[in-house]
């Protein structure tokens, strides 16, 4: 009765290679029209990678690409478009100083020269707004949008160009749950229309509820293909994660005094687009893991600026045990035995064009480097030999440059760096964003052995798996506000997740 | 490797002068041995080239400091100009009365007037985020007005016809020739200010190799989010670069007018401060490269003014070759680096 | 009330060629480069307008040579930071240096010439014998012309798509080329404006307001431009604004000194420099002001790898 159609769009042995790693080492996948097709896998196993050949932004090294059966190149973007496919990206690919319209029409065919003619597309971007219950006003400029209305005016570009494929790149981070219920109805009415979805994503149980297939993506290979209907989620976790994922040894420790407490913190926006912290309170104890989950962009980096003192904030709201140092900058914190682990490896956590040896005397200058204002080179390059040593670094030694070392060695030699520091409180920042699973397994235990060792750790992540495994306690940031911190074995995944899409707020 | 481009660059300047040369009717390796090798054949020509190069490389060093940092000092001019000023302003005023003490207080006061000029460029930019190079450019053509002003007006030599320029500093206000102690300079312009540039080529290493301030300076030019994420201040970074510079630039200009100039006037407008820029440049930065590249550069010089009166070409072909040079630097850095180049910008695509 | 106006025309005289320098430097500042060579481009702008005249060619001519000349200093520089992207401080730096080299060099014949054809006033009947205002519809030609690009480039960069893009590109490079925009592209033709505004702006200097050519003819006024730039927020009608306050300074200064007033006339002549410094500490003394208007991708190379 029913032949086999043609898929819309067909991957077949795509490889990309960077200078020091895989991102895709012969990738396959077949989309059919109208389908809701996820991609599914952990960070760094190649979702974006993949996505981005086929927008276009990337070229592969190896592969074959059809469309509707026949072989195409995707050369940039415009070509993409022209196939009809669009993109949703996850860090929004719109430009703050330029209102909704302006951003919708670059991305719209035209002739250049001619005039804008925004009120007629406006007139379209409000039709098609309602048709799809994407609220979203054209004439205001991106930097006052909410995160939530940024990414309706993502869609609405893309829906604009009447597509044949929409590729979703992780979309439901920055919603809450009755927007991404909108969501879903959106994405099922456009696939009845004939639209093929591409839904990448790693959170399983939306996957479970929207999809018809799954493709699994594990470091750069493909690692299944399923009905995500059929099957359970410890199964789909299980083909992400692969079976050689080493579990974490938890040891039972005494919770001490408070190490780091953070009082009624408030905090004016800083620039045009920032976000507001409203009176934040925590205290982490000694001996314990606290964790702060939450989807970035909702005060978390504006958080981390005052604790670490990048940012300067009244001496009584940031407390390093008894002593308040909210006045006092970073490397005064340093001093009083704060560690930081900062977001950004390169560019932050480490200059990267200097030697790990200098790296080190960044932020461990105080461990004996140096002496009547003279660097003692051997001591910084003796600290780097211990870190490397000490954390399982592969690098070419403490000589090696910091650009050499891959994402994973170098936050192993940066987590290294701040442990070797002996600090009595700890902060770390999505510490194995993008991280090989070998060296993620290495730090996650890291920073279990510093709380049994008496230290306080704060631990800021949007990814919810890495909270529960390693926190004891756990709080979620929303809207520049924090939650009340809950045990992790009083709450759950579900609970958690609402609250990241600011449940708590209500 | 790391010279490579440098040396790449040297040489197609050259090539493009002989081009130049041809292109005007003169033999082009004839012009060029003229402008650039006669001159260097007696030792009177060496203490010219070195007279020219010490005070290219003393600003250059400075320059440095600040480049390595970020911090774009264009106005190292102005500064070495009023580094003269203030040393001028002790010298006609107390060079009868000071005796022995003339010549340190006035390399002082130099110090502290290239200290101040660029103290201003210093604080608006550290506390009111205003961008030096603008407002070092403006300064220069503030001090170039200031030294006009004082050479026209109230420090104009009364015995001097209305003629801009100062009395003339007394050997209590010069640096010593040379040739005092060294018989093989007899005859040559050559003065104890050449042993000032050359303990500061060491000084200059040593502060950015081994000192913490210097590397704390290599931070902020490289990473400024490190240098703030490791508590480093960013304003005290910018006071110490720009204050560098403007200190050797203000010693530089002292070192001219007790020098080979001896007085104040108004055709002292050498260009060494934007020369010292290619300079630095051309050195890589380097202490060592610097003063190779002040050697070099400082016979671009003394071409340009052998180039004037033999060949009647402007003062200004020395600009074209300047400018030549930098941009031959510039292309050719980045072709020398050019895998490195690319292999840094892939790394943001790694992880999904 | 005549005295003022050979002043006020001095001081709008002065702006002209501060607008041109300044509008062409404002579109490749949008585009996200910052191009320090624009008193280079100006001087070799310049020389290539009086010698065009000078061995009898016209007037229209002359322009056209101008801005051919500024054109090419300009794509020296484009090719240095967009297609081998070294840094724009330096290369802008080497712009200049070599601008005023080869300005000098190869004008070494024309030194204290005068032009054998200029520009001269156009007044508008009735309207140029207006108080105040008046000098304003007594410009020549390359003034009305000014008053036009102002309108022009406002228009472009503010209702049509290519400006549109070319804002974007001077946001983020980064997302604009994932979006498809052709980023160096647009970039070149960003500089290429900017020098061949430049080189009106020279063409003005030696062939409008001082008919002659010597070195350095156009002193410093291509860094100023560049302070007003900033000074006008990347906003085109606002350079006029910095402009004529700059024209308005110079003039002043050249009033106290007609006036008889006894002060050096270097220090009146210092008068605009401090003028423009203060301007640029006003403006930039305001970090928020600065970080919403700049573009935020300026003077940042981008790559296109990725």
């Amino acid at each position: 009765m029913q032949t086999t159609t043609t898929p819309l769009l067909r991957l077949a042995g795509v490889v990309k290679r960077y200078p020091t790693v895989t991102a895709l080492g012969g990738v396959r996948l077949e989309v059919a029209e109208g389908e809701i097709h996820a991609v599914l896998g952990e960070n760094g196993a190649g979702k974006s990678t993949l996505m981005k050949t086929i927008y276009g932004v990337v070229q592969p090294d190896a592969g074959a690409i059809e469309w509707r059966g026949a072989p195409v190149s995707i050369a940039d973007p415009v070509a993409a478009r022209g196939l009809g496919i669009a993109m949703v990206f996850q860090h929004f690919a719109l430009f703050e100083s330029l209102t909704v319209a302006e951003n919708i029409a670059l991305a719209l065919p035209g002739r250049f020269g001619a005039s804008l003619g925004l009120s007629e597309l406006a007139a379209r971007i409000v039709e098609v707004s309602r048709r799809y219950g994407l609220p979203v006003n054209p004439w205001r400029s991106v930097h006052e949008l909410s995160v939530g209305e940024r990414q309706r005016a993502e869609i609405v570009r893309c829906l604009l160009q009447s597509p044949r494929l929409l590729i979703m790149d992780e979309p439901t981070s920055v919603l809450t749950p009755q927007a991404v219920e909108q969501l879903f109805d959106t994405l099922r009415a456009l696939a009845r229309e004939g639209t093929a979805i591409l839904y990448v994503s790693h959170k399983l149980d939306e996957i479970r509820r929207l999809c018809d297939r799954a493709t699994i993506l594990r470091g750069g290979h493909n690692a299944g293909e399923v009905d995500p209907r059929a099957e359970s989620e410890a199964h789909l976790a299980e083909l992400m994660i692969g079976r050689s994922f080493p579990r974490t040894l938890r040891r039972a420790h005494a919770r001490g005094a408070p190490g780091l407490q953070v009082s009624e913190l408030s905090l004016p926006p800083d620039g045009p687009f920032g976000v507001a912290l409203h009176s934040v309170s925590l205290s982490v104890h000694r001996g314990e893991v606290l964790g702060i989950a939450g989807i970035s962009g909702n005060g978390q980096a504006e958080f981390l600026a005052a604790v670490s003192g990048e940012r300067r904030v009244s001496p009584n709201e940031i407390c390093l045990g008894e002593t308040p140092v909210g006045h006092l900058d970073a490397g005064a914190r340093r001093g009083l035995g704060l560690a930081y682990v900062p977001e950004e490896r390169l560019g932050r956590g480490a200059v990267p064009d200097m030697s790990l040896a200098e790296n080190s005397l960044l932020t461990a200058s105080r461990k004996g480097m140096v002496r009547a204002g003279l660097v003692d080179w051997s001591a910084a390059e003796a600290y780097a030999a211990r870190c490397i040593r000490e954390f399982d670094v592969r690098a070419g030694g403490p000589r090696a440059v910091a650009r050499s070392l891959s994402g994973g060695n170098l936050q192993k030699f940066i987590v290294g760096r701040e442990i070797a520091e002996q600090p009595g409180v700890m902060v770390l920042a999505q510490p194995t964003w993008g991280v090989d699973v070998a060296a993620t397994a290495l730090i996650r235990q890291r920073i279990l052995d510093l709380a049994a060792a008496g230290v306080a750790v704060l631990v800021v992540s949007e990814d919810l798996g890495e909270i529960l495994e390693v926190c004891d306690r756990v709080a979620v940031m929303a809207g520049g506000r924090l939650s009340t911190v809950r045990e992790v074995g009083e709450t759950h995944a579900a609970e958690i997740g609402a609250w990241m899409a600011g449940g708590f707020l209500r | 490797m790391l010279w490579s481009s440098p040396l790449i660059a040297v040489a197609l300047t050259f090539a493009l002068g002989a081009a130049v040369f041809a292109a005007m009717g003169q033999p082009p390796l004839a012009a060029l041995h003229a402008l650039f090798v006669s001159p260097l054949t007696d030792m009177n020509g060496v203490a010219e080239l070195l007279l020219k190069a010490s005070p290219l490389c003393l600003i250059a060093l400075g320059l440095a400091v600040g480049f390595r940092s970020n911090i774009w000092n264009i106005g190292a001019e102005g500064q070495m100009y009023i580094g003269a000023v203030f040393a001028t302003g002790l010298a006609i005023h107390f060079q009868a009365r000071w005796g022995g003490w003339m010549l340190p207080a006035m390399i002082l006061a130099g110090i502290a007037g290239g200290l101040a000029w660029a103290a201003i460029v210093a604080a608006l930019r550290a506390h009111l985020h205003a961008s030096e190079i603008l407002v070092s450019l403006m300064l220069t053509y503030v001090a170039a007005l200031i030294v006009k002003y004082l050479v026209f007006g109230p420090w104009q030599d009364p015995a001097a016809n209305n003629f801009p320029f100062t009395v003339s500093f007394e050997d209590n206000a010069l640096f010593s020739p040379l040739m005092n102690y060294v018989a093989a300079l007899e005859g040559t312009r050559l003065n104890t200010s050449l042993l000032l540039t050359l303990a500061a080529i060491p000084l200059t290493w040593v502060f950015m190799k081994l000192s913490f301030t210097g590397f704390q300076l290599r931070v902020a030019g490289d990473a400024p989010a490190a240098a703030r994420y490791a508590g480093h201040s960013e304003k005290r970074a910018i006071w110490i670069a720009l204050l560098i510079s403007g200190a050797a630039a203000g010693l530089a200009g002292v070192t001219e007018v007790a020098g080979p100039i001896g007085q104040l006037n108004d055709r002292w407008t050498p260009g060494y401060g934007f020369t010292a820029i290619i300079v630095a440049a051309l050195g890589r930065l380097h202490p060592v490269g610097i003063a190779v590249a002040a050697l070099l550069m400082a016979l671009l010089y003394i071409g340009g003014e052998t180039a004037q009166v033999a060949l009647q070409l402007p003062r200004a072909i020395s600009y074209v070759f300047q400018g030549l040079l930098l941009m031959a630097l510039l292309a050719c850095e980045v072709l020398v680096h050019f895998r490195v180049q690319w292999t840094a910008t892939t790394r943001s695509s790694q992880a999904a | 009330m005549d005295r003022y106006d050979p002043l006020i025309a001095s001081g709008i005289a002065a702006a002209i060629p501060l607008v041109y320098a300044a509008l062409g430097e404002l579109v490749a500042e949008r585009a996200g480069v910052l191009n320090l060579g624009v008193e280079g481009m100006m001087l070799v702008g310049a020389l290539a307008a009086f010698a065009t005249v000078a061995v009898g060619g016209g007037l229209t001519l002359a322009l056209g040579a101008a801005m051919l000349a500024g054109v090419a200093a300009a794509l020296a520089f484009a090719v240095l930071t967009l297609t081998l992207q070294a840094n724009q401080v330096a290369a802008g730096l080497a712009l200049t240096i070599l601008g005023t080299g080869v300005s000098a060099f190869l004008g070494r014949g024309y030194v204290g010439f005068r032009a054998p054809a200029t520009f001269e006033d156009l007044p508008i009947p009735g309207l140029s014998g207006l108080p105040v205002i008046g000098p304003l519809f007594s410009l020549n030609l390359l003034g009305y012309a000014a008053i036009a690009m102002l309108a022009l480039t406002s228009w472009f960069l503010f209702r049509t798509r290519a400006g549109l893009a070319l804002r974007a590109v001077g946001e983020s490079p980064a997302v604009a080329h994932a979006l498809g925009l052709r980023v160096t592209r647009i970039r070149y033709a960003a500089v290429l404006f900017g020098g061949a505004m430049a080189g009106v702006a020279g063409c003005y200097y030696a062939v409008a307001q001082f008919k002659m050519w010597q070195e350095g003819l156009t002193a410093g006024n291509g860094w100023i431009a560049l302070a007003l730039v900033v000074f006008a927020a990347w906003r085109p009608w606002r350079t006029a604004l910095g402009a004529l306050l700059f024209g308005g300074v110079t003039g002043f200064g050249l009033y106290l000194q007609a006036a008889g007033v006894h002060v050096s006339p270097f220090l009146l002549g210092s008068l605009p420099y401090l003028a423009t410094i203060a301007a640029l500490v006003a403006v930039s003394a305001s970090p928020q002001l600065l970080r919403r208007h700049a573009p935020a991708s300026l003077g940042r190379p981008f790559f296109a790898g990725d």
